[in-house]
């Protein structure tokens, strides 16, 4: 009992380094892991998606897929997995973090980054290091797809505008051959520039051991 | 500079003032280019000699007048109209508002025109009583304020704004009264005889922070979203806070002996009439959003429902004595979303004006007064006490910003750092809200006289030397900007899609922030709330409606860069001008901006535009037809832009970001006759052009012909198009060689000459784009591009003929051919 308890411990102290959350952040989401894997060691896609508060997602098929995604992981991998377990989720919700008023300057530019970098690889589908004009119309039919009224040609229309302005503002001479493939990285960078991310892609991890914490499948 | 120009100005002003405020001078009154109401001198009968003696009253007059009938109003329309002069004056030269906030401006005029007041011996005139201010006053400034509230930043900030607002302005009104009283225990500066219920209804008037001017600063140098919209809704809940507070405690100073029952009771009370208010302010909002569904039949009446229903909420709620600038607010807040939704484009456009015309003129007025009143009236001037009241101002507001940030901080996403926290501090000024009520402090008040002048003092203290110091501050300590104009299509996206994933996240992970509460909101309103209020309820994606927006601007891209030298359209040419000149634009007026285009494009422009702008009204989604439209002139502006020529224009302006083409470049010398291949993407690109073969081009006849395609196809979509404007433009087809601007037919005329500009290039488009809703018909003949959906990209015209009912006529066809 009380090795196990030290063990656990251990285990937290360690994902806190890892992740930077707090050990109270992270026992707050091993609760609600277990809670939506059943108990089981691990997650699957089907587990996430039972979750009744993500069905009106218009993304969620995105959102979720980023959790099983390696490059999500810190790591230098590309694929997919099949399941994840608890440090895996850690780690995507890691991207999340708010800063401190205690974050440096290139700390919170290094977040940035990390952050940009995880809304690239919800486009980039096919994990090739571009977003094809393709994967963007994707992702803005399903971000238009719950206000029923616009037709798949308007979101086509809206898709091919921004792309249209990505190619502007990334290569101002084009030369006659040449083809705007899709959005690298850099060029995502590049067009998201002035956006503030700061109140956009945070979340407020509770401390404290919220009452709420089970409403997510209970409510609707 | 800056102090010479003003000074000019106010000289200018003294000497219109002097005009007509001394008659005697009537006499040398060159012509000046002022109105002609100032002839007449707005003068009581009873102070200044009167230039018309009234000698022949026996008989029949043949001239008579009757000043004092007219005498308040009159008075009231010549203050007005002198503030306003003042604010033309100072943007005459418009650096110096950049660097003197206009209140401290106005206050100077203010002074000088009390001096010359005082000089004369004249009084002010005395239409500031209480009532007035409350009653007339105060609801066009809260209502300028409440309507122009950024909603999504400031239900987003909703706790830490309410936060600074009730228990800021608790804290520092019980700072700063209990340290006076503190004060006044002091025999040295003789004031021993304020009482702390006075000394507490004094701090309460000065607790009132009005930050115009730093809201203006803040907007110049865009600093971040979080600190700018605590301020202003700051600013905008504490006036309610205080005028509360001002109530209870001008009550409470009435009063003989405080039980610690009654301070219960002022609790309470405190929460009855803030939480009362804002329930009618709800209320009203939720009637008035419901009458303009009904309103589409008297569209000319639409907005004094806004206005209506607001002043009665304000009415309403100072009926019952709870806090009506509570109600006024809510009632603004609650019924724009919908209103705006329900209400034509020009209604809009009215309500946006008026509604900012009262705040401002009340405002102006105000300050303008704050600095005449300085003048006339007879000061009590107590060293000890107004240092004091200057010093705990100042450091409770401080502490206050210390303090509460300390406690907001743990629940804010984002904390305030210490910069943010000077800002909030800093941008403390005290405005006209304080010295109405200072001035409209009832007459039992034993140091009336003295809290008056502590108040002028703290104002112009704050407004002129905190006013001016701090854009050079907030730029010296570089506080966090917020890049807040960034107007693209992918921003967009972006922003929503950030939205999205944060609150599927949060789902996820069982934690909810406002995200979750706004996607529940949300929900709500689409399903419950749109329906009842709205008449065509169906909702909008705001990726759409910024969409449609940037379709807007860049057609009035094209239009400006068209119609530049075009005389009749000169409205058109200023309103370009001036967003030229909006280095910094005023976000409020952004909307009110566009709405003004699209008033302008629906008068001037020929029909597509109409189409266009039908298509832009917010409270219609498109048909078909219309999404039809859209989509050729969005494929028609891609391909244009995608083509190398546009990509190489080095002298494209950088705001052409949807590549309208620039007038006055011809396309024909930048085009390579290479192919531009597009490998990928085949369905989409293939409505994308292929200008492969030159030859089509160089007839010049039938490019010509061509040119005016677009003109022809977009004016069938729209039934009505009327003949004359067909017969222009065969007209101008005819004559493609000159350039003729007419007067009478800007619209259509102005457009042309672009369009010829890029003959072969919108021959292309036409083509291409008559393609898209031709299907693909007439592919038969063309080169084949290397995609497999054969794009056919050059129209017969016989296409067009048996597509276009209008086309039929028989006129066009000679022409064509």
């Amino acid at each position: 009992m009380g090795a196990a308890q030290t063990r656990t411990e251990n285990k937290y102290q360690d994902l806190a380094e890892k992740t930077g959350f707090s050990q109270e952040q992270i026992k707050n989401l091993h609760k609600r892991f277990q809670y939506l894997s059943g108990d089981e060691e691990t997650i699957s896609r089907d587990d996430l998606r039972k979750i009744p508060a993500l069905a009106n997602n218009p993304i969620r098929k995105q959102i979720i897929e980023a959790f099983f995604d390696k490059r999500n992981q810190h790591q230098d991998e590309v694929g997919s997995f099949q399941e994840i377990g608890f440090e895996q989720f850690l780690m995507v919700m890691s991207h999340f973090r708010p800063p401190t008023l205690k974050t440096t300057d290139e700390e919170r530019e290094a977040m940035r980054r990390e952050k940009l970098r995880f809304l690239f690889n919800m486009h980039d589908t096919d994990s090739d290091g571009t977003i094809t004009l393709e994967e963007y119309r994707k992702v803005v039919e399903e971000l238009l797809s719950k206000s029923g009224s616009i037709g798949q040609e308007a979101a086509k229309a809206i898709a091919d505008a921004a792309m249209l302005e990505v190619a502007s503002t990334n290569v101002p001479h084009m030369g006659p051959d040449d083809f705007y493939e899709g959005i690298t990285f850099e060029h995502f960078e590049q067009i998201l520039k002035g956006l503030e991310m700061e109140s956009r892609m945070h979340i407020r991890f509770l401390d404290v051991d919220a009452p709420t914490m089970h409403c997510g499948k209970s409510k609707s | 500079m800056d102090f010479t120009f003003s000074r000019r100005t106010g000289v200018l002003l003294i000497i219109w003032i002097v005009f007509s405020v001394l008659p005697c001078c009537n006499g040398e009154v060159p012509s000046k280019p002022t109105s002609g109401v100032t002839i007449v001198p707005p003068i009581k009968p009873d102070n200044g000699p009167q230039a018309y003696p009234d000698a022949e009253k026996a008989n029949l007059p043949v001239f008579t007048m009757d000043y004092p009938r007219i005498q308040i109003p009159f008075e009231v329309t010549l203050w007005v109209l002198l503030a306003s002069f003042a604010k033309i004056g100072f943007h005459v030269y418009h650096k110096i508002t950049v660097w003197v906030p206009e209140s401290c401006l106005l206050i100077s005029i203010g002074l000088i025109v009390g001096a010359i007041m005082h000089s004369v011996n004249e009084e002010p005139p005395a239409v500031l009583t209480s009532n007035v201010f409350f009653l007339y006053m105060l609801p066009p400034i809260v209502l300028d304020s409440g309507y122009f509230m950024p909603t999504r930043p400031f239900f987003e900030n909703i706790g830490t704004v309410l936060w600074f607002a009730v228990v800021g302005t608790l804290w520092n009104s019980i700072g700063i009264g209990m340290s006076l009283f503190a004060i006044c225990q002091i025999e040295a500066f003789g004031v021993q005889d304020i009482n702390l219920q006075e000394n507490l209804l004094f701090a309460s008037i000065i607790s009132a922070v009005d930050p115009v001017a730093v809201l203006n600063v803040f907007e110049d140098v865009s600093v971040n979203e979080q600190l700018y919209i605590v301020v202003f809704g700051e600013c905008l809940f504490n006036d309610a806070v205080t005028v509360v507070l001002y109530n209870m405690f001008n009550f409470v100073a009435e009063m003989p002996v405080v039980e610690p029952v009654d301070v219960f009771l002022g609790v309470a009370r405190f929460f009855v009439v803030g939480l009362g208010g804002m329930g009618f302010g709800i209320l009203f909002g939720f009637v008035a959003a419901f009458t303009t569904r009904f309103t589409s039949k008297v569209r000319e009446i639409e907005p004094l429902f806004i206005f209506m229903y607001s002043y009665l909420a304000y009415l309403v709620a100072e009926l019952f004595a709870i806090s009506s600038i509570m109600a006024i607010v809510t009632c603004a807040l609650t019924m724009k979303y919908y209103v705006e939704e329900n209400v034509s484009q020009r209604s809009c456009t009215t309500i946006r004006h008026v509604v900012k015309m009262l705040g401002s003129i009340s405002e102006t007025l105000i300050f303008f007064f704050l600095g005449v009143v300085t003048i006339t009236t007879e000061h009590e001037w107590n060293w000890g006490y107004i240092l004091f009241t200057l010093l705990f101002a100042f450091v409770w507001r401080g502490l206050g910003v210390l303090v509460l940030t300390q406690i907001i901080n743990p629940f804010r996403t984002i904390p305030f750092n210490l910069k943010d926290q000077f800002g909030l501090a800093y941008g403390g000024l005290r405005g006209a809200i304080s010295f109405a009520l200072a001035f409209t402090l009832p007459d039992n008040i034993g140091r009336r006289q003295l809290f008056i002048t502590a108040t002028i003092a703290i104002i112009l203290f704050t407004v002129f030397l905190q006013g001016i110091s701090i854009r050079p501050l907030i730029e010296l300590i570089n506080v966090r900007r917020t890049n807040r104009n960034l107007d693209t299509i992918n921003a967009e996206i972006h922003c929503r899609l950030m939205e999205h994933t944060i609150a599927g996240i949060e789902d996820l992970c069982g934690q909810w922030s406002h995200f979750y509460w706004k996607d529940k909101f949300m929900k709500f309103n689409n399903r419950i709330l749109r329906r009842i209020l709205i008449r065509d309820s169906r909702a909008e994606s705001s990726i759409v409606a910024l969409y449609k927006k940037l379709e807007l601007q860049n057609a009035m891209e094209i239009l400006d860069t068209v119609s530049g030298d075009i005389s009749a359209a000169p409205s058109i040419v200023s309103l370009y001008e001036e967003k030229k000149n909006a280095g910094k634009p005023k976000k409020m007026f952004l909307a009110a901006d566009l709405r003004n285009m699209h008033d302008i494009l629906s008068k001037n422009m020929y029909k597509i535009r109409q189409r266009t702008v039908a298509f832009t009204g917010k409270h219609a989604l498109p048909n078909d037809t219309q999404t039809k439209e859209i989509l050729i002139r969005r494929h028609a502006s891609i391909r244009r832009s995608l083509r190398p020529g546009s990509f190489q224009t080095t002298k494209v302006p950088k705001s052409h970001k949807y590549f309208s083409l620039p007038a006055g470049q011809s396309l024909d010398s930048k085009f390579p006759p290479g192919r531009q291949s597009f490998t990928g993407d085949q369905e989409t690109m293939s409505e994308v052009a292929y200008p492969t073969r030159r030859s089509r081009f160089s007839q010049p006849t039938r490019s010509s012909s061509r040119a005016m395609m677009p003109l022809r196809r977009l004016d069938t979509l729209k039934e009505a198009s009327s003949i004359d404007i067909l017969d222009e433009i065969k007209d101008d087809g005819a004559k493609v060689g000159r350039s003729v601007p007419r007067t009478n037919s800007s619209s259509s005329d102005s457009r042309l000459p672009a369009r010829r500009h890029f003959h072969s290039s919108s021959d292309n488009d036409n083509g291409s784009s008559d393609n898209f809703r031709n299907v693909h018909h007439e592919a038969e003949g063309e080169e084949q591009p290397p995609s497999p959906p054969p794009p056919a990209w050059a129209v017969e015209p016989r296409d067009n003929t048996v597509r276009n009912p209008l086309l039929r006529r028989p006129q066009w066809n000679p022409k064509k051919m």
